[in-house]
């Protein structure tokens, strides 16, 4: 889990939106002949043009409709480039924002909810994004794994749930750390839904003020808590296990739909191994059971996953980085086996057992992998 | 730390034959020693000082030359600011640190003349990181200085090849009395003395350092420094140290060439060949019980240094610069003790900080001297002055040595092409 919630699309749209704020502050009403227009209404969203060039792009909107209305501008993935919202009918409104060249969609939500009414436009001059037929075929590798980590979550969480469900203290504290495994290796790819991991993996500190851990808090790291800390499990504790598989049974339907590319694919095992560096390495997020060091291999694993089906084309481009990367992943494991008897299982030493300098020891293994990591989206984007 | 004057030391007994003991120097007497500013200057240091000829400390912005035969930032006008972070080196390859060491020269030489690392810290790849951490955009180049040394544990036997290498002024330092060492604040392979006079570009640096060094290095400990609590360049007003008191009044000058040669840099006749030109430097983190001094007497106060607090003139002087007399302070005044007429003429050219790391706990400050001190050679220098004021010094009281290093600081670079250790790696 990450303390602060802001999909990386959310966050991108923030600072676009800040940005908006501002370019109408500057421009006031005043309005540039460059600008798009946009007419909405309650039932359709004209432009004045589908083609403009890349750079500063205006919309001037007009809302003709009865309804009040929002405006977005989309990447093809869905993701926000710019908004506004609360467009008042017979009121008009100016919208700015820097856009590369490449597809967009904007779209005009009336009463300001459903799908709205979409347009299709282009933005024009500048570097289009090429499409790299090797990087095609690893987002759809990649693609292909997520979807499978997720079916194979599935039952395993259903072995947790039902011990849980049983009343099994044991049997649900020997399931707990194996149902998490799929969910650790693609985790960003799971957040990049915002909604499903503030309900599995939230930890009791990601609550906020108002929020009550009694009745707010789901998800396994809440079932944690019964298992090791209170030793017991409580009738609600049932509940929550049916409905840990019900949130993941989600997930595992709309995983296959995220919005995947290279450049967030390098990035993902980049916050795979932020998450470990944030979470696992200081034990506060298996701060019951202590297995951090599971999450902590499967972080790694899905972040080598990654890293593995981008490596031809960042090989291409930085064999130097490619070296590097497979030296830090090896030392990293290698470290990480010493942690474990068998390497054939998921058993690892307990985290509350791994002294300061084993600690600093991982810290430095995590660093050392994860700074480097983070230069394999622009190998890729190269 | 300093010597001193005073109307106070009419209490005291004529000189040579110090009043008894009272019972704080009693403890202190037989139990721990330490010394804040060590070994101090001398009485030629004192002829020297304020005869007017030393250069102003520099414009607060300017750039200092990272280039030349000595390192930049131990003669250097000592800076208001310190981070210094001592390095534990994790590849056992000999030739990536040599790498490393290289791309560690090549980003000081950026940083120390105000400009980003690598690629800068915006305007690159959208999809990458940028090389610039980006938090020194629009500072000047506030004298940043980097100083790099090597410590003893980079020539053990079976790491890099380096055993034959060791200078032998480079020792390991014996165990002083009253040491309370925490290894977590304690030695490092490498050490990187960052000097600025602002703090967020000092801190800019180390965090850049840091950041190449990834996967090949790891940072050990790290202090920041404030309040320079020595100088050197004597015309300038003397600094004071956390008890209040000036420190460092005869320090070696930045500019005194003579004193230099002779306590400082390393002389071919000393060797090694690859030390020529370079220095040694002690760093010790040194805890000061801040409230128990608070509470002690200025007269008390007075005796512990062996100089006046206001002006900071040795016992029996009138003005600060006034060349000590020695038996006018009691036998385990500081000043006494640190000064080289008692230490067969050892002196180190001092440029430390006061340091406080917030609180302990227990509602005191974790507060005291971060002591940094350059020597020709530690034998003849710090360690004697040292064993001498941890035996002896009243101070000990109100002091705790609690982290130390040592490192070899090879001579400077001489253009763009050198790199921090290549001789030693050639």
């Amino acid at each position: 889990m990450r303390p602060v919630r802001l999909s990386a699309a959310a966050a991108g749209a923030v600072v676009i939106a800040m940005a908006t704020v501002s370019g109408c502050a500057e421009k006031a009403d005043a309005e540039s002949e460059d600008a798009v227009r946009v007419t909405a209404t309650d039932t359709s969203c004209e432009v004045s043009k589908k083609e403009f060039p890349s750079g500063h792009l205006q919309l001037a909107v007009e809302n003709k409709g009865a309804k009040v209305t929002e405006v977005y501008v989309l990447f093809p993935d869905g993701r926000i480039v710019t908004e506004r919202e609360n467009i008042g009918p017979g009121t008009k409104a100016s919208i700015t924002a820097e856009i590369k060249a490449g597809d967009y969609e904007i779209v005009c939500k009336p009463g300001m909810k459903g799908d709205g009414h979409r347009q299709k436009v282009r933005a024009t001059g500048g570097k289009a994004v090429k499409r790299d037929p090797q990087l095609d075929a690893a987002v759809a590798d990649y693609r292909t794994y997520v979807q499978q980590q997720a079916d194979g979550t599935l039952p395993k969480a259903k072995v947790f749930a039902d011990a849980v469900r049983a009343g099994d203290i044991e049997a649900a504290k020997k399931a707990y750390a194996d149902s998490r495994l799929g969910w650790e290796r693609t985790e960003p790819v799971a957040e990049s839904f915002g909604d499903i991991d503030p309900k599995v993996d939230v930890r009791e500190d990601g609550l906020e003020d108002g929020q009550d851990p009694e009745t707010d808090w789901t998800g396994w790291h809440r079932l944690e808590k019964s298992l090791w800390h209170d030793k017991k499990i409580t009738a609600r504790d049932k509940e929550l296990a049916e409905q840990l598989i019900k949130d993941l049974t989600d997930w595992q339907k709309r995983v296959g739909t995220a919005v995947i590319t290279p450049t967030s694919m390098a990035n993902g095992a980049k916050e795979l191994l932020d998450e470990v560096a944030t979470g696992k390495v200081t034990g506060e997020e298996e701060r019951y059971s202590h297995t951090d060091l599971v999450d902590f291999k499967a972080n790694v694993e899905g972040a080598q996953k990654s890293y593995e089906l981008l490596k031809p084309v960042a090989s291409k481009n930085d064999p130097d980085l490619v070296k590097e990367l497979d030296t830090q992943f090896a030392a990293l494991n290698t470290l990480l086996d010493t942690y474990r008897a068998n390497k054939n299982t998921y058993v690892f030493t307990s985290y509350d057992k791994v002294g300061k300098d084993e600690r600093k020891e991982l810290s430095d293994g995590v660093n050392a992998l994860a700074e480097p990591l983070s230069k394999l989206a622009a190998a890729v984007a190269k | 730390m300093t010597e001193n004057s005073s109307a106070g030391v009419d209490e005291a007994a004529p000189a040579g034959e110090p009043r008894p003991a009272s019972r704080r120097s009693v403890i202190a007497w037989g139990g721990v020693g330490l010394a804040l500013g060590a070994a101090t200057a001398g009485g030629t240091a004192a002829a020297l000082a304020g005869d007017g000829t030393e250069p102003a400390a520099g414009a607060a912005g300017e750039a200092v030359p990272f280039h030349g035969a000595h390192q930049a930032g131990i003669a250097t006008a000592v800076q208001d600011r310190l981070h210094f972070a001592a390095f534990d080196v994790t590849t056992r390859d000999r030739a990536a640190l040599a790498r490393l060491l290289r791309e560690w020269s090549a980003a000081a030489a950026l940083m120390t003349q105000g400009r980003p690392v690598g690629g800068g810290a915006f305007g690159g790849l959208a999809e990458a990181p940028p090389d610039d951490t980006g938090e020194a955009i629009g500072l000047k180049p506030s004298r940043l200085t980097l100083t790099l040394g090597f410590g003893p544990s980079l020539f053990a036997e079976g790491r890099f090849g380096l055993e034959r290498r060791r200078p032998e002024a480079l020792v390991d330092l014996p165990k002083f009395p009253g040491d309370n060492l925490d290894p977590a604040r304690s030695g490092g392979d490498l050490c990187v003395q960052a000097c600025a006079d602002d703090p967020q570009v000092a801190v800019h640096a180390i965090r850049n350092l840091a950041r190449i060094g990834f996967g090949k290095v790891s940072v050990r400990w790290s202090q920041l420094g404030f309040g320079k609590t020595s100088s050197t360049t004597p015309e300038a007003q003397t600094p004071r140290n956390l008890f209040g008191f000036k420190d460092g009044t005869h320090n070696i000058a930045g500019t005194d060439d003579a004193a230099l040669t002779k306590h400082v840099w390393v002389p071919s006749s000393d060797g090694p060949d690859w030390m020529v030109g370079g220095s040694y430097l002690v760093a010790r983190r040194i805890r000061m019980h801040i409230e128990t001094w608070d509470r002690t007497s200025l007269q008390e106060q007075e005796d512990v240094f062996g100089r006046d607090k206001g002006e900071g003139a040795p016992v029996g002087k009138a003005k600060e610069h006034d060349a000590p007399f020695l038996q006018a302070m009691l036998p385990t005044a500081h000043v006494r003790l640190a000064h080289p007429d008692s230490n067969g003429g050892a002196r180190m050219l001092r440029r430390g900080y006061s340091f406080t790391d917030g609180t302990d706990g227990l509602g005191r400050l974790d507060a005291g001297l971060f002591f940094l001190a350059y020597q020709r050679d530690v034998r003849d220098a710090f360690i004697p002055v040292q064993r001498r004021l941890a035996r002896q010094d009243a101070l000990n009281e109100y002091i705790q040595h609690v982290g130390s290093a040592v490192f070899a600081i090879p001579p400077g670079l001489r253009d763009e092409r050198d790199w921090w250790g290549r001789e030693l790696f050639s």
